[in-house]
């Protein structure tokens, strides 16, 4: 169960993440200015840009109160897919690592 | 911001005067702890009307002989985690029997209006001018008192037991 | 079981009135986040890693089955079908929605349930012995005093802000099941001499980073007297406990700082004023309490259940579990059955909706519509006929809620860690399902004996990892899981708190790591009586350290 970390793709990329007010889901803007449930369709930008989307996207949504503390993290793209970088955030990402079926 | 006397906007003609600040002429005056130490014995014999601010951490014990000279006890909250203050207000009315004008000022939001009216708070710094409709209605809005308090609630304890109670239920 | 009367019921409905008024208001944007936070907590609405987790209290963990069938009935309407039963007696829905927490509190109201307090630095939901009224070795029910400080402590207006959260438990037995000694306040029911019911008092006790054991500041007290004591505690530490850092505002640093002694004499100084105020408890009030917890009517039964013991000889799993979950009642001819919710494979502590709706069943049939939820995360029924159980057992066995592990090294207490907590450093759960794949042979088990395992996934401590007898923590080591062990941790009577043993261990040789001390304790005890706890004690930390660090 040890976090083995994915190898760093060459460029680290970002996207902007946070919980949505009406139901506590994780979310995460994508392209077209929307916040979506699934990392697959987050906006991915250059962390150098990363905190201008924040204080522009991210603050709208909440002083609109679509959703709570949204902030930046790390992902990485390899084969494809969008995986975040942190392991807490991939948890938030993917959900519980155990089982929940009842 | 308005100010509110048992939920109604006053009119505030209390002056809060800076530690540095001159003090003005023949006006109510509120000062710090630390200002009516040292400037006692003038102040008493300048001015009708003196308040006192308290901030979080001074105690009441601190002003409990002084209170004859208090007509306003303002009591400090640095924000709305900082509860020092409740039980400031309890021990100035409670124990050291104060009856003069109790201000909550500071950072003060409508949800704590209940927990200061019951802790003996007549009079908040407010927000905004909806605030005094907030306070009428959020005093009473649970209106069952589990423990005894500053205000004239009784316990439930008590209550229950009363023939009247009896008779009601 | 207590029971609403009106000031109760206009209480309680009052409140989820002025929640859901709050709640609209946060939908609506009249509200900012920084500004409705503490409102959602006071309601035990917290924003989790996942979704919102609603907390909800169970007063010293005593339900009724019309109330778990409520519990039942909020997990498959509002959550995803399932409910965690916490380590403080209480419950938590990991799945539910803003929108949606106004009607989980208005459901709740309607079968005497709330979440008021049960987060926010105030007075948290009075704990007390799982097993009260039906323990062998009780002097009174404790949930009678839990009961009035409850009452006492609900929408204090002078505790609503406390410097931090606050919790007080009670124990009516000598053999402490509620682990007072690592709470802010921990009574403890003694009689005097005269043969009046009184209270020890202690203080200072907690979990967390800094874990203390509780000290003692009044051997006896009246207990006409207990509330205004509380009051004078707590008006000491809400005035003198500490604001500037989160880590340092709890009581017991408090009472660490200026000395337990000096702490006592402020306490009583304050006591004297208020000592016979109206918090003086009214002998009326507290007689109307108590005949809620009248003994339940029982038959009158022989000591021993000619029937019960057949079966124990002919069935052995029924006889292992007989034999782990189930202890003496105060009643001849009645036990205490503790329903394990540590099946393998499950989260501990977890309970679907249909364990639950199964559960308040079998407490309808067996236990007088009487359910408990333990500090170890399991339910109980605490007065079963003996000659009950085999139908009980076989019964539980339908639902996955036979395993008799009761006490038992697979009975492992966890928090939820990373899996759910937003303050998380690592998981709990898998940790526990994999010493649990571990410990899988019952005989084994059953042979090793006693044995407390308790998992936090971070230092505050939740899944009381200090007072295990193997405790573990998670804890981040640059981006990786690793776990720090303790020994010798013990939440009863003789309290102690947990040594580090060494080095911390990633996450795939924690469950190697305590099959390494269970071999050390079994090579080393004295008797096959002598448990891992005693044997620890006897021996010492070297032993245990030198095999469990030989390989490494
Ligand atoms: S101990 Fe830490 S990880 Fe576990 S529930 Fe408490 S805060 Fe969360």
């Amino acid at each position: 169960m040890a976090t083995a970390k994915q190898p760093m793709t060459t460029d680290t990329l970002q996207a902007l993440t946070a919980n949505r007010l009406i139901d506590g889901l994780v979310v995460y803007l994508t392209e077209t200015g929307e916040w979506s449930t699934r990392v697959d369709d987050a906006a991915l930008v250059p962390a150098e840009t990363g905190e201008i989307v924040l204080a522009a996207t991210g603050e709208q949504a909440v002083s609109t109160n679509h959703v709570v503390a949204p902030y930046l993290i790390d992902v990485e793209t390899g084969g494809g897919e969008v995986n975040p970088t942190r392991f807490r955030e991939r948890i938030r990402a993917f959900g519980p690592t155990v089982n929940t079926s009842v | 911001m308005p100010l509110l006397r048992n939920g109604h906007i006053a009119l505030d003609q209390w002056v809060a005067v800076g530690d540095d600040e001159a003090l003005p002429e023949d006006a109510p005056i509120i000062v710090s702890l630390a200002r009516w130490r040292a400037e006692r014995g003038s102040l008493v014999d300048e001015y009708r009307q003196i308040g006192i601010r308290l901030k979080g951490g001074d105690n009441a014990e601190e002003i409990a002989n002084d209170l004859p000279y208090f007509d306003l006890v303002a009591i400090e909250f640095a924000s709305i985690a900082d509860g020092r203050g409740y039980s400031t207000a309890r021990l100035l009315r409670d124990r050291y029997g104060y009856s003069g004008e109790l201000r909550a000022v500071g950072h003060i939001i409508r949800d704590i209006f209940p927990f200061l009216h019951r802790c003996g708070f007549d009079a908040v710094e407010a927000r905004n001018d909806r605030d005094a409709k907030a306070w009428r209605e959020s005093v009473g809005a649970i209106n069952v008192a589990y423990q005894p308090a500053t205000d004239n609630r009784l316990p439930t304890t008590v209550l229950r037991h009363l023939p009247l109670a009896a008779a009601a239920e | 079981m207590y029971q609403y009367d009106t000031y109760d019921k206009t209480l309680v409905d009052q409140r989820a009135r002025q929640y859901r008024d709050q709640a609209e208001r946060r939908v609506e944007g009249d509200l900012t986040e920084d500004e409705f936070r503490p409102l959602r907590l006071m309601n035990g609405l917290y924003q989790e890693l996942h979704s919102y987790m609603m907390r909800i209290n169970i007063p010293y963990g005593t339900l009724s089955s019309a109330q778990l069938r409520k519990l039942a009935h909020v997990a498959r309407t509002y959550d995803r079908g399932y409910g965690h039963f916490t380590t403080r007696q209480n419950i938590q829905f990991n799945w539910v929605t803003l929108e949606q927490s106004p009607d989980i509190l208005a459901e709740l109201a309607g079968v005497e349930m709330h979440a008021i307090q049960s987060s926010g630095n105030c007075i948290r939901n009075v704990t007390a012995d799982a097993f009260a009224g039906a323990a062998a070795d009780e002097i009174e029910d404790s949930r009678i005093w839990a009961e009035i400080i409850r009452q006492w402590s609900t929408l204090h207006p002078e505790f609503a802000f406390l410097p931090r959260k606050f919790k007080i438990a009670v124990t009516g037995s000598p053999n402490d099941r509620a682990a007072i000694r690592v709470h802010d306040i921990g009574v403890a029911l003694h009689l005097n001499a005269e043969g009046e019911t009184g209270f020890e008092v202690v203080v200072g006790g907690g979990q967390g980073r800094t874990p203390m054991i509780a000290k003692t500041i009044r051997e006896f007290l009246p207990a006409r007297h207990l509330l205004s004591y509380l009051e004078a505690i707590l008006r000491v530490y809400n005035q003198f406990g500490r604001r500037d850092n989160k880590y340092k505002a709890r009581i017991k640093i408090l009472v660490h700082e200026i000395g337990a002694q000096p702490f006592a004499e402020a306490v009583e100084k304050e006591w004297e004023q208020i000592k016979d105020s109206a918090l003086l408890l009214p002998e009326d009030e507290v007689a109307r309490i108590t005949s809620f917890f009248a003994p339940p009517q029982l038959e009158k039964l022989g000591p021993t259940a000619p029937a019960f013991d057949a079966k124990r000889l002919t069935d052995r799993a029924f006889a292992a579990w007989a034999k782990a979950n189930v202890v003496a009642h105060k009643a001849p001819g009645y036990g205490i059955v503790t329903i394990s919710l540590k099946a393998p494979e499950r989260a501990p502590g977890d309970a679907t909706h249909t364990q639950m709706d199964a559960i308040a069943d079998l407490a309808d049939h067996f236990s007088q519509g009487e359910i408990r939820v333990t500090h170890e995360q399991n339910l109980v029924l605490p007065h079963v006929k003996l000659t009950h159980l085999f139908g009980l057992w076989q019964a539980l066995a339908h639902h996955e809620l036979a395993t008799a592990n009761a006490g038992l090294a697979t009975d492992i207490v966890s928090c939820p860690g990373l899996d759910f907590c937003s303050l998380a450093s690592a998981r709990s759960i898998p940790v526990a399902q994999r010493i649990g794949r571990q410990l899988s042979d019952i005989e084994r088990l059953h042979d090793i004996g006693e044995l407390r395992i308790k998992i936090s996934g971070c230092v505050n401590a939740c899944g009381h990892h200090h007072v295990g007898h193997i405790g573990i923590l998670g804890v981040e080591k640059k981006g990786e899981e690793f776990y720090q062990i303790t020994l010798g941790g013990d939440p009863g009577t003789d309290a102690a708190i947990g040594n580090i043993i060494g080095p911390a261990f990633a996450g795939d040789r924690v469950a190697g790591a305590v099959e390494n001390l269970i071999d050390t304790y079994l090579a080393q005890r004295s008797t096959n009586a002598e448990r891992f706890i005693d044997t620890y004690r006897r021996i010492g930390a070297q032993p245990f350290k030198e095999n469990l660090y030989a390989t490494a």
